[in-house]
């Protein structure tokens, strides 16, 4: 079987990467064609998502070649697909790729290099979601290393290169571990097939005690996310990535580990998922409640939006841990919501940092206390800076108050106690935002800001693609949920 | 010796020949380079005579052809290694057409002697005799610690000299091991020993089933671990590397032990495959292989010169490959030749892989004058196409997608998975871990440092061609690493067969 959607839709960054490299010259073209290339991502992407049909159960536009690696010893499969889970997730790389790309536009230093970089993340990026066969997400897993590393430690700022290492020590001490859980359960099945590994799991005698490779995979998924007490990467990283990194790495890379917690460690281990759901739960309101309290002290814009991060991955982690209900008493909501918050704290916080990116152009200094009256010179800036505060916060009608009431709504029945404290998140995430914006855009005019511009239109277009998807889905989710519950139903009816 | 052992034999006299010519042209031919180019292309007469026996083994249907008193054996397994081996002295002799002016006079000498020490690599990857292997290991070794010394200074000398003396007390070791075993079986032929060991009475309490075997084993070990550069026998690699002409280093670190694991192979399957022993030698492999990959990658974290840098990776990669020599307890008959053909493919992908890394050092010390990592900042300015090729091949020896040494890893990893050596596995993936971050410097230096010199590197068109080809190999072995695989299976196939097929 051989669509070629998502074969074209995986690789196209990385040929856009490979053409840069080998025959664009000069800055102004590398930039048009990094640009063109990642609108055509973008739309391609949307061709794809509208192509999945949930009304079809399983794995969809499948790309499928059986004889790339066919030993018997080994036998890897070059096999793409896309489901209710992963086909919105695509999307969103899609859309967060191009906002990146356009975020990058004020880049000057050694600008082909740069395109070619941040084109390649997305291809790997794009291949973790897209991938049905272990090892085939386990190669996009790593590819996406090194252009992350050289992103941060060339055109970032501050301690960037020890942030570079910092993240890919980290990345790669769980990827490790999750090599070993893979091979394990290889010899254990005789396949790397995702999609047909859960049964495969259940039938076969395991090599290694079930619990042990369920935690090799977790430790992965778990950095990744990042699950507190390995979180410690993630504000390094952010604080010194270029806008545009951490634009993809909040927005998109962060879900490789969330959905590789719903993809394999919940399909995969469904019992040990549900045995294990209230160390989930816990963790979970370790990271809403400890995430959001340092955030509340912190001084740096984008540090700030960075901590937040680790608060809002918390609720994908609790909604996750709706599965605790047990077999056949869990309702897809949680998971639903789990999977929504991915996409909707992408782009809330995609959008956050795009924004924080624009305020350190104009007014080059992140520190919040040098900030303030910033709304009378920028106000268009202002303006989307509080739509998405008011988004991130959680005010009905956009997109955070969707993900997080499904969350909420999934998880209560199940881990009442953990759920009401995490809700306590959304407080304090009140408390932080407000007194951010507060601090960043109000207050009396300073005489140094006096000559601080507003945003142009290639800088108000990423940001207008961001607020565009935050409104839609904020009052018409169904078009998410839908696709995302189609996914989440096959896995719990199969597995539960 | 008959017309037939010839045949068998053609790859290695073909080989022996061109030395012999290459000798006798240099007193005539002027120009030195002329003969470098000429020892490159006289290379395809050996590897003309390698498909053609191959060709005869399928052709017959045989799994091994024997010959010059059974001591010799073409299989498919000692074929790939004269393929590799060919491809490998191919590429150090274009890298060092450049480098040899350094010994101006010497230039053709040097090729010669490359040349033998390959033909002694690949006579030991086809003999089952001990002291044939013998014959064989010190034919390889003898010309690489002439070559290791051929700067003609100081370091130069030091490197030659250690090499040499520290060879021949590995060899003396080896001989000692192997006379207990002719002692405690009778025999030198390898398929004998393993049939007599099955005569013979072993006991289930003592390690190997007898203290003679015990220590000859243990000692063999150790004088083939010398070849391999595995810990604790490692002593000599850091000086040695350091101080030989740069090509030879890259030469000794992935054809020599090739040809190290190649012997080790070919006796340990041949030799020792009953149960009782196997499990034994495979722990004590396991043991090694741990330490090597821990103690070369911890090292290798302190080093400032490239080339030092290297020398320790070489043993750390050494325990790594390790790992399928201890990967031999399968579950299935079948999948017994998981860790062999795990070990032939990872030589494979780390001779192109350090062939790689080792050109390009070898193209920009030569224009810098300098083997400090420093001195390589901003390298990605100056050249990129060898700051690119040096940053892959690091990437690589990581063993990260889409170079071939992650396909190289995941296998020999999953070898070790396969044989209930998960804790092996896991030592293996932390030191893949710790090892990022010394390669990552090299890259980091290269593309992060400011350069200390606006001076783009020129450099010449055979180095550049040798960094091309085996660069592009670890592409196309990481991408598509099916015909490699198909070959490196195919090859290791044939061990058990020979220890199981009656003599």
């Amino acid at each position: 079987m051989f669509s070629g959607w998502l074969t074209t839709v995986v690789f196209l960054p990385l040929v856009g990467a490979l053409l840069i490299a080998l025959f664009i010259r000069r800055d102004r073209d590398v930039r048009n064609f990094a640009a063109t290339v990642s609108v055509v991502e973008f739309v391609l992407t949307i061709i794809v998502f509208s192509l999945y049909d949930k009304s079809q159960p399983g794995v969809q536009l499948i790309d499928k070649f059986e004889n790339w690696i066919p030993v018997a010893s080994f036998r890897v499969e070059y096999f793409l697909g896309v489901d209710g889970l992963s086909a919105p997730l695509v999307l969103l790389t899609g859309l967060l790729g191009m906002c990146a790309v356009f975020a990058s536009w004020n880049i000057k230093l050694r600008v082909k290099e740069y395109f070619v970089w941040l084109l390649v993340l997305q291809t790997a990026v794009t291949g973790v979601f897209a991938s049905l066969d272990f090892i085939l997400f386990f190669i996009f897993w790593e590819l996406e290393l090194i252009p992350m590393y050289l992103l941060i430690s060339i055109w970032g700022s501050g301690r960037k290169e020890y942030s570079a290492m910092k993240f890919l020590i980290f990345t790669v001490s769980g990827s490790a571990f999750m090599l070993v859980g893979i091979l394990v359960l290889f010899f254990s099945t005789g396949t790397f097939n995702i999609v047909e590994l859960p049964q495969a799991i259940d039938k076969a005698r395991l090599l290694l005690p079930a619990g042990a490779i369920f935690a090799l995979l977790f430790i992965a998924f778990a950095i990744k996310l990042p699950v507190w007490p390995v979180h410690t990467w993630l504000p390094d990283a952010h604080t010194d990535a270029p806008t545009a990194v951490s634009i993809m790495l909040a927005g998109v890379l962060l879900k490789m580990g969330s959905y590789g917690m719903i993809r394999m460690s919940v399909t995969m281990f469904p019992r040990l998922t549900t045995e294990f759901s209230w160390l989930l739960a816990a963790l979970a309101v370790v990271n809403v409640l400890y995430g959001a309290a340092i955030t509340l002290r912190q001084s740096d814009l984008k540090r700030l939006i960075a901590y937040s991060s680790i608060s809002h991955m918390g609720y994908v982690l609790l909604g996750i841990s709706s599965v605790g209900a047990g077999v056949g008493a869990i309702s897809p909501v949680g998971l639903t919501g789990a999977s929504l918050q991915m996409f909707t704290h992408g782009t809330i916080t995609g959008l956050l940092f795009l924004l924080v990116g624009l305020v350190y152009d104009k007014t080059h200094t992140r520190y919040i206390p040098d900030l303030g009256g910033l709304a009378a010179r920028m106000p268009i800036i202002a303006s989307v800076f509080v739509l998405a505060g008011l988004a991130s916060l959680g005010l009905p009608s956009l997109s955070g108050f969707v993900s997080e009431l499904m969350v909420f709504l999934g998880t209560f029945p199940v881990w009442g106690w953990a759920t009401a404290l995490a809700a306590f998140g959304i407080v304090i995430t009140a408390g932080y935002i407000l007194w951010m914006l507060q601090r960043t855009f109000l207050g009396p005019s300073r005489e140094r800001f006096a000559h601080v511009g507003d945003a142009s239109l290639i800088e108000a277009l990423p940001a207008a693609a961001l607020v565009i998807s935050i409104v839609v889905i904020g009052i018409y989710p169904a078009f998410l949920t839908d696709v995302f519950g189609a996914g989440v139903n096959a896995i719990l009816s199969s597995r539960f | 010796m008959n017309l037939h052992d010839v045949y068998l034999l053609s790859p290695e006299l073909s080989l022996a020949g061109l030395a012999a010519l290459l000798l006798m042209l240099d007193l005539v031919v002027q120009r030195k380079r002329l003969l470098s180019i000429l020892s490159i292309i006289c290379l395809i007469v050996p590897a003309g005579f390698v498909v053609a026996l191959w060709l005869d083994l399928g052709r017959d249907n045989v799994p091994q052809m024997t010959g010059l008193f059974d001591t010799l054996v073409v299989d498919r397994f000692s074929l790939f290694f004269k393929a590799l081996f060919l491809g490998i002295v191919g590429l150090v002799l274009m890298a060092s057409i450049d480098y040899a002016a350094k010994f101006q006079r010497f230039q053709t000498e040097y090729c010669a002697l490359v040349i033998l020490s390959a033909v002694g690599m690949m006579l030991l990857a086809s003999t089952q005799e001990l002291i044939s292997i013998y014959i064989a290991l010190e034919l390889t070794a003898l010309p690489l610690a002439a070559l290791a010394a051929f700067l003609r200074e100081s370091r130069s000398s030091e490197a030659g000299m250690k090499f040499l003396i520290l060879s021949a007390i590995s060899s003396a070791v080896l001989l000692y091991g192997m006379v207990l075993i002719f002692g405690f079986t009778g025999s030198t032929f390898l398929k004998e020993i393993a049939s007599e060991l099955q005569r013979l009475p072993l006991s289930g309490d003592i390690p190997f089933g007898s203290y003679a075997l015990l220590l000859g084993i243990v000692l063999m070990i150790a004088g083939f671990g010398f070849k391999i550069s595995a810990v604790p026998f490692q002593m000599w690699v850091p000086d040695v590397y350091e101080g030989a002409p740069t090509p030879i280093t890259a030469y000794l670190s992935v054809a020599s032990k090739a040809a190290g694991f190649a012997v080790i192979l070919r006796v340990f399957y041949t030799a020792f495959p009953a149960s009782i022993i196997s499990v034994d030698w495979g722990a004590v492999f396991a043991v090694l292989s741990a330490l090597s990959m821990t103690i070369g990658n911890l090292v290798a974290i302190a080093q400032n010169n490239i080339k030092r840098m290297l020398a320790y990776s070489t043993i750390a990669h050494a325990g790594y490959i390790m790992v399928g020599l201890a990967a031999i307890a399968a579950r299935s008959p079948q999948e017994e030749t998981f860790g062999p053909a795990g070990i032939l493919f990872y030589l494979g992908a780390y001779a192109a892989t350090n062939l790689t890394a080792f050109f390009a050092v070898i193209a920009i010390s030569n224009w810098t004058g300098s083997d400090a990592i420093n001195d390589f900042a901003g390298m990605s300015r100056r050249s990129p196409f060898l700051a690119f090729a040096l940053a892959f091949a690091m990437i690589s020896l990581i063993g990260l997608p889409p170079a071939a040494g992650f396909i190289a890893k995941v296998y020999i990893f999953g070898a070790a998975v396969n044989s209930n050596l998960v804790w092996l596995a896991i030592v293996g993936v932390i030191n893949s871990v710790v090892s990022a971050y010394y390669y990552l410097r090299v890259v980091r230096v290269m593309y992060l440092s400011p350069r200390l010199s606006e001076e783009p590197i020129s450099i010449s068109p055979s180095i550049k061609l040798a960094v091309a080809i085996s660069g592009a190999a670890v592409a196309f072995f990481g991408i598509f690493p099916l015909p490699l695989l198909r070959f490196a299976e195919e090859a290791a196939s044939i061990l058990p067969l020979v220890a199981i097929a009656p003599r």
